[in-house]
C-alpha cells in the first residue's frame, strides 16, 4: 500500500476535566477522501484542530509524509502542506475574491516596486486566481473581483476551498462544507471534494450529512466519546450502521460479527 | 454527471437578476466606491455656494478652506487607520497637541534645534500610540474605553506640562515651515496642505498596493477570520495604531506651522472633527470598509460648509447643525451599503 501521507498516533488532548480526545489514530493516504463522523462532542472538532495547528495536543505524535512534525500554529500547519476550510470559511467579506484566495501569501511585483514600495502584483494575482478557479472547475465564480460578501453560500465555500486547493500542497481538511448549504449547492462542493481526491491530495471531510458521507468518502473513521470506534467504508457498511457505531447502539465488531452470519452489502 | 448540477442555468439567473435593479446596481457602486457620495455632496455643496456667492468659488477662498482643512486632514489619515480596524481614536487630537507643546517647548524654551525637537514631539506621538495600541491587542481592552481613558491622561499631561503657557514661534524656523505658503497662480497652498496631500497619496497607496493594507481591512473586517487565514491579526493591529501615531506626529508638525506656535487648548474640538470627516467620508465604523481618500473629501465638506455659510451670510451654527445632518446621513449609508442582498 502507498504511504499515508498524513498519520496521527494516541492523540490526547484534554480541556481541564473535558476529554476531548482520549488516543486517537488516524490515518490520511494520497488521493483518497477520509469522513471523519461523530456525534457532538466525539471528538472531531479537536481532532481536525489538532491536525491543522490550531490545538496542541497533550500526548501523541503526527507524521506529515514520512516526518514527524508538531505545529503550534495554523500558519505552520499550512507551511507544512496542511490547509484548513472551517465551518467559518475564514474569508473576508468586503474583500474580493482573488484577494481571498491569496490573503496573508500575497505575491508582490518583480524588481524595486515590490522589494521597496512593496507594491502588490494584483494583476498577476488575479490571472492565477483565475487559473486555480478554472483548474477546479468553479464555473459559479465568474468574476474574480466580486467581493466575497455578494457570493452565495455555495459560492463562498468555493472560495474557500479554491483557496485550500490551491495551496494546499498534501492534505486539506473540510469541516462541516456543506452544513449551510442548498442541494444544489452542496453537489458543487462534493465536485470539488473529489476533484481535490483528484490531484492526488489527502482530503479529510468532516460532516454530519451521512448521504454527503457514503457519496464522497473512500474510508470513513466513526469518532465516539473522543475515541475512534472503527474505521469503515461506503460499500462495508450501510448508512444506517454507521449511525448505530457513531451514537454506540452497537459496535463495528458486533456489526462484523452479525455480517458474517447473514452476509449482505 | 455532477457537472449538470453546475451547469444549471438556474445558477447564473440568481446570480444575475438581483444585479439588474437599479437600487443594485447603486448599493453595488458604492459598495466599490465607499469615498463617491461624499464626493458628490462635496460637489454640489461647492457648486452650490460658488453661485450663490462667488467669492466661493475664488482661488484665493479655496486656498484658504485647503488650509482650514489641513490640520484635520492629516489628523483624519491617522484617525482612518484605526477606524478600519474596527477601532476608534478619542486621544487623537490630545496627542496632537501634546506634541505640539512638547515640539516647540522644547525649542522655545530649551533652545533645542527645531529638527531635533520635532523628532522628540514625533516619538511621543508615535509612543502615544504604542500605549493605546498595546492596551488594545495585549489587554484586549475595547479602543472607545482605551482611548478615552488615554484622552484624559494625554489632556492632563498636556497641561501640566504647558503650565498654562501658550508658546508663539518665530516664523522661518524648522517648526513653523509647515506654514509656509507657496502660490500656484492665485492659489496659495501651504507645505502643511501639501504634506497633508503627501500622507494621502502615500497612504492610499498603503491601503491598496500593499498587503499590509489588506490585512488591516481583513483585520477589521472580520478579525477571526483574517486570523484563520493565517494573518498575525494582532502585529496589523498594533501596527495600526504605531503607523497612526507617526501621521499624528506629522499632523503636529502641520499645526504648529498652522497657528505658528503651541497652545493646550488649541485641540479641543480635534478628536471629534477628526472622527467626523472620517465618517462623513464613507468609512465604515465597523471596520473593513472605506477608502482613506473619503476622509480628505469628509474633511474638505465640513470645512466648505464653514466657509461657504459664512459667505452666504447665514448664522455660522447652521454648520454645526449641517455637520450633524451629514454624519448621521453618512452612517446610515453605509448602514444600507453593508447590508447583504437578501
Amino acid at each position: 500500500m502507498t504511504q499515508a501521507v498524513l498519520e496521527a498516533r494516541g492523540l490526547v488532548k484534554t480541556f481541564g476535566h473535558v476529554v476531548g480526545l482520549a488516543g486517537v489514530d488516524l490515518t490520511l493516504y494520497p488521493g483518497e477522501v477520509l469522513a471523519i463522523i461523530g456525534d457532538n462532542g466525539a471528538g472531531k472538532s479537536t481532532l481536525i484542530k489538532c491536525l491543522s495547528g490550531a490545538l496542541r495536543p497533550d500526548a501523541g505524535e503526527m507524521v506529515l509524509d514520512g516526518t514527524p512534525v508538531s505545529f503550534s500554529s495554523t500558519q505552520e500547519a499550512r507551511d507544512a502542506g496542511i490547509e484548513t476550510v472551517y465551518q467559518t470559511l475564514a474569508v473576508a467579506p468586503a474583500l474580493d475574491i482573488a484577494s481571498n484566495l491569496f490573503l496573508a501569501r500575497e505575491v508582490r511585483r518583480r524588481g524595486i516596486l515590490g522589494t521597496v514600495f512593496r507594491m502588490l502584483d494584483t494583476s498577476g494575482m488575479r490571472k492565477q486566481a483565475k487559473q486555480h478557479i478554472d483548474d477546479l472547475g468553479i464555473s459559479t465564480l465568474q468574476n474574480i473581483n466580486q467581493a466575497v460578501e455578494t457570493l452565495s453560500g455555495g459560492q463562498r465555500q468555493a472560495v474557500a476551498v479554491a483557496r485550500a486547493a490551491a495551496f494546499g500542497g498534501k492534505v486539506v481538511i473540510l469541516d462541516e462544507p456543506t452544513a449551510a448549504l442548498g442541494v444544489r449547492e452542496s453537489g458543487q462542493v462534493l465536485k470539488l471534494v473529489r476533484d481535490l481526491r483528484a490531484r492526488g491530495l489527502g482530503v479529510i471531510l468532516i460532516s454530519h450529512n451521512m448521504p454527503n458521507v457514503f457519496e464522497v468518502a473512500d474510508r470513513i473513521q466513526i469518532q465516539r466519546l473522543g475515541r475512534s470506534a472503527g474505521v469503515i467504508t461506503p460499500t462495508s457498511h450501510t448508512p444506517a450502521e454507521a449511525v448505530a457505531i457513531m451514537t454506540g447502539a452497537t459496535t463495528i465488531d458486533q456489526v462484523r460479527d452479525a455480517h458474517q452470519t447473514t452476509p449482505t452489502g | 454527471m455532477s457537472t449538470d448540477i453546475l451547469d444549471a442555468p438556474g445558477t447564473a439567473e440568481e446570480l444575475l437578476q438581483p444585479r439588474n435593479t437599479p437600487g443594485r446596481r447603486v448599493h453595488d457602486l458604492l459598495h466599490r466606491l465607499p469615498a463617491l457620495s461624499p464626493l458628490i455632496v462635496l460637489v454640489v455643496a461647492a457648486i452650490v455656494f460658488g453661485i450663490a456667492n462667488p467669492r466661493f468659488a475664488a482661488p484665493e477662498n479655496l486656498s484658504i478652506v485647503l488650509q482650514q482643512a489641513a490640520v484635520v486632514g492629516s489628523l483624519a489619515v491617522g484617525q482612518t487607520l484605526i477606524i478600519l480596524t474596527a477601532g476608534i481614536d478619542l486621544s487623537i487630537g490630545a496627542v496632537v497637541v501634546l506634541a505640539t507643546l512638547v515640539m516647540a517647548k522644547l525649542a522655545h524654551d530649551s533652545g533645542v534645534p527645531g529638527f531635533l525637537a520635532f523628532l522628540i514631539g514625533f516619538l511621543i506621538a508615535v509612543l502615544a500610540a504604542l500605549l493605546n495600541g498595546w492596551l488594545v491587542t495585549r489587554l484586549k481592552l475595547p479602543p472607545f474605553i482605551v482611548t478615552l481613558g488615554t484622552l484624559s491622561i494625554f489632556t492632563a499631561l498636556t497641561l501640566i506640562y504647558a503650565q498654562g503657557q501658550t508658546l508663539t514661534l518665530d516664523p522661518g524656523g524648522f517648526l513653523t515651515f509647515t506654514g509656509t505658503t507657496i502660490a500656484v497662480g492665485r492659489f496659495h497652498l501651504t507645505v502643511g496642505v501639501l504634506l497633508m496631500l503627501v500622507l494621502y497619496l502615500g497612504f492610499a497607496y498603503a491601503l491598496r498596493q500593499t498587503a499590509w493594507g489588506r490585512h488591516l481591512y481583513a483585520t477589521g473586517d472580520d478579525p477571526e477570520a483574517a486570523r484563520l487565514a493565517g494573518i498575525r491579526t494582532g502585529r496589523v493591529l498594533l501596527s495600526a495604531y504605531v503607523v497612526a501615531g507617526a501621521v499624528v506626529g506629522i499632523s503636529a508638525w502641520i499645526l504648529l506651522g498652522r497657528i505658528q506656535g503651541a497652545d493646550p487648548n488649541a485641540g479641543i474640538n480635534l478628536n471629534l472633527e477628526s472622527i467626523t470627516a472620517v465618517v462623513i467620508g464613507g468609512t465604515s465604523l465597523f471596520g473593513g470598509r472605506g477608502a482613506v481618500v473619503g476622509s480628505l473629501i469628509g474633511a474638505l465638506i465640513v470645512q466648505v460648509f464653514d466657509n461657504g455659510l459664512a459667505l452666504v451670510g447665514v448664522d455660522p451654527n447652521y454648520q454645526v447643525l449641517a455637520v450633524g445632518v451629514l454624519v448621521i446621513a453618512a452612517v446610515a449609508a453605509d448602514q444600507w451599503i453593508r447590508s447583504v442582498k437578501s
